[in-house]
């Protein structure tokens, strides 16, 4: 499979990340070095293989459902580019 | 008693306890080499005043007797682990200005067992990276030069600025994380001790998550015995980590006896790749043989999906690297680009995250979005999770045996020269060849330094336990460590 500039476009904008127009293709290279690398792992039948979840059998432990924590506002706020009025502010999302 | 802050752990410990040596001479020894190697670039934070408040209170409390083995001790803390309101920056400039409003669970434990911190240590950004050659600071560099020659040597990747204070003693030890070799390809480039352990000994709580499947702290020392001694004081269970194993952490210094007779040690077949430098055949084969003198027995062993180690790899790690680096986004903590007039918020996360993340990082967490998107999710991500089972698998049938431990090369080189031109990004890559299967079995591991290439640089073995037999594995190393002799120093030029 080959990724051309437009799904290499398409990437950075699911993943958030602004990528200039005439970066797109070397990102676009970038990806085919490394999925043609991962493309290995085709050459191996997995077919009745369970695909791993945890890598030491545990079962999770269980607590309590109570409130344990809180109560920090000013600590949760303190490295916020921008803070105001104990909430973070961002630019605005609604017209 | 001069230089001090060449001392291993285990000599400082005896030496506080005898009185021989405070915790404050041992800090300001080491304060004042780290003053003079600004040229190693290692430490990138400086915590100075703390460390000698806490090399004070660490001088009290072995006065009153009863301090733990790590008390006093001064150490270096890797720059991804959260420490209360000193910079943590994970070398990436998104988290620019970033002040913990808490501590890791690792590096609290060291502060509670009365640990000095220095400062916090250079490394690449994210962890992401081989050759600490990512890191927003520039690249940490290695106190050991090729002879005859001043070219700066990587001292490796993730934790570079870790293994490059450990080997130019501007520490007495380090911590370090290992998601694919970070931990022991650093040691070996650096003749240095780097274990990591078992998934699940020591908690993630607190240190800035890459890949959460395959993230391990671990102690970075000068010997194996000081791996036991710090490695313990690092591991054991923390509810705060759901995946942090609820295990007793044995005193593993009590089970250094170098004693390793009847010791069933696998050779793995597939870990001789084509094209394998003949001084790490040497180094392997060597290796080998000092085991056999001390009454280990060889066997040779397949790992028949060794060889999809690496590209499982690079669909796992970058797909939980693209979900947990989803955090930064401008609003919470860290840096957030200057904006337009009319930008919005997508604006904002778009400018923010093209502006705080260096080339690799955005690569990965591209790769990963990729992997996971729809379509491509069976086909990627589910198929690695599927080979790594397979991997997985390799491993226990070789314990399941009687194999006791595994020895291979720890890196396919030595320390290679910073500033080389990387044209392709899987090249790089190819550097975790021998350390990348363990952190996907989720094993321990640890990297141990047992002889010079031809131009008198550090090559490293790797031995490879059983899970949750730490202590076996560095009795193991210790053997290693033992008969190979390693004591060479890095001349000092910097």
């Amino acid at each position: 499979m080959s990724i051309d500039i437009t799904t290499a476009a398409k990437v950075a904008k699911l993943a958030r990340i602004r990528v200039e127009e005439e970066d797109l293709a070397a990102l676009a290279q970038d990806f085919n070095a490394i999925l043609g690398f991962i493309e290995q792992l085709n050459e191996l039948d997995v077919d009745d293989v369970e695909p791993m979840t945890s890598v030491t059998p545990m079962r999770l432990k269980r607590r309590e459902d109570v409130v344990t924590d809180g109560n920090q506002q000013a600590k949760v706020l303190a490295n916020a580019p921008d803070a105001r009025e104990g909430f973070f502010a961002v630019p605005k999302v609604v017209e | 008693m001069s230089e001090l802050n060449r001392m291993t752990i285990a000599e400082a410990r005896d030496a506080l306890r005898k009185g021989d040596v405070t915790s404050v001479e041992l800090t300001e020894a080491c304060l004042s080499a780290i003053a003079g190697a600004g040229a190693l670039g290692a430490f990138v934070h400086h915590t100075p005043d703390l460390a000698m408040e806490r090399a004070r209170a660490a001088d009290a409390r072995l006065k009153d007797g009863n301090a733990p083995a790590m008390c006093g001790i001064p150490v270096g803390i890797k720059d991804l682990f959260c420490t209360e309101g000193v910079p943590s920056q994970a070398a990436s400039r998104i988290l620019e200005g970033f002040r913990p409003e808490y501590e890791s669970t690792v590096s609290g434990q060291l502060r509670d067992a009365g640990a000095v911190m220095l400062g916090k240590l250079n490394m690449d950004e994210f962890a992401m990276g081989s050759s600490n050659e990512t890191s927003v600071y520039g690249p940490a560099v290695n106190p050991w030069r090729a002879e005859g020659s001043d070219a700066a040597l990587t001292p490796g990747g993730s934790s570079g600025g870790s293994a490059s204070a450990v080997a130019a003693d501007l520490c007495l030890a380090a911590t370090g994380t290992d998601t694919g070799g970070s931990i022991r390809q650093p040691a070996a480039f650096t003749g240095t001790v780097g274990l990591k352990p078992t998934y699940g000994r020591c908690s993630r709580w607190g240190i800035v998550a890459f890949a959460s499947s395959l993230d391990q702290a671990g102690p970075m020392t000068k010997t194996v015995r000081d791996a036991a001694i710090m490695g313990a004081a690092m591991m054991g269970h923390d509810p705060k980590d759901s995946t942090s194993a609820d295990l007793a952490v044995p005193d593993f210094e009590a089970m250094l006896t170098g004693d390793i007779r009847g010791k069933v040690i696998g050779i793995p077949r597939e870990y001789r790749m084509d094209g394998m430098p003949a001084e790490i055949e040497k180094l392997w084969t060597d290796g080998a043989a000092m085991l056999k003198d001390a009454g280990a027995e060889l066997r040779d062993i397949s790992l028949p999906h060794t060889k999809y180690a690496l590209p499982a790899y690079y669909v796992i790690a970058p797909a939980e690297a693209s979900s947990n680096l989803a955090r930064y986004d401008g609003v919470r903590f860290g840096y957030r680009a200057k904006l337009e007039q009319g930008d919005g918020v997508t604006e904002m996360y778009e400018k923010t995250r093209a502006e705080g993340f260096g080339a690799e990082v955005k690569r990965r967490v591209m790769i990963g979005t990729y992997v996971l998107s729809a379509g491509f999710y069976d086909a990627y991500y589910n198929r690695a999770r599927k080979v790594r089972a397979l991997i997985k698998r390799d491993f226990d049938e070789v314990f399941a045996a009687g194999i006791d431990g595994i020895l291979t090369p720890a890196t396919p080189s030595a320390a290679f020269e910073l500033g080389k031109e990387h044209t392709d990004p899987v090249e790089m890559y190819l550097n975790d060849v021998f350390t990348v299967t363990v952190n996907l079995a989720g094993l321990p591991g640890v990297a141990v330094p047992t002889g010079l290439d031809g131009r008198g640089l550090p090559l490293g073995l790797q031995l490879i336990g059983r899970p949750w037999e730490e202590g076996d594995l560095l009795n193991t190393a210790y053997a290693l460590e033992q008969a190979a002799g390693f004591v060479a120093k890095p001349g000092k030029w910097w």
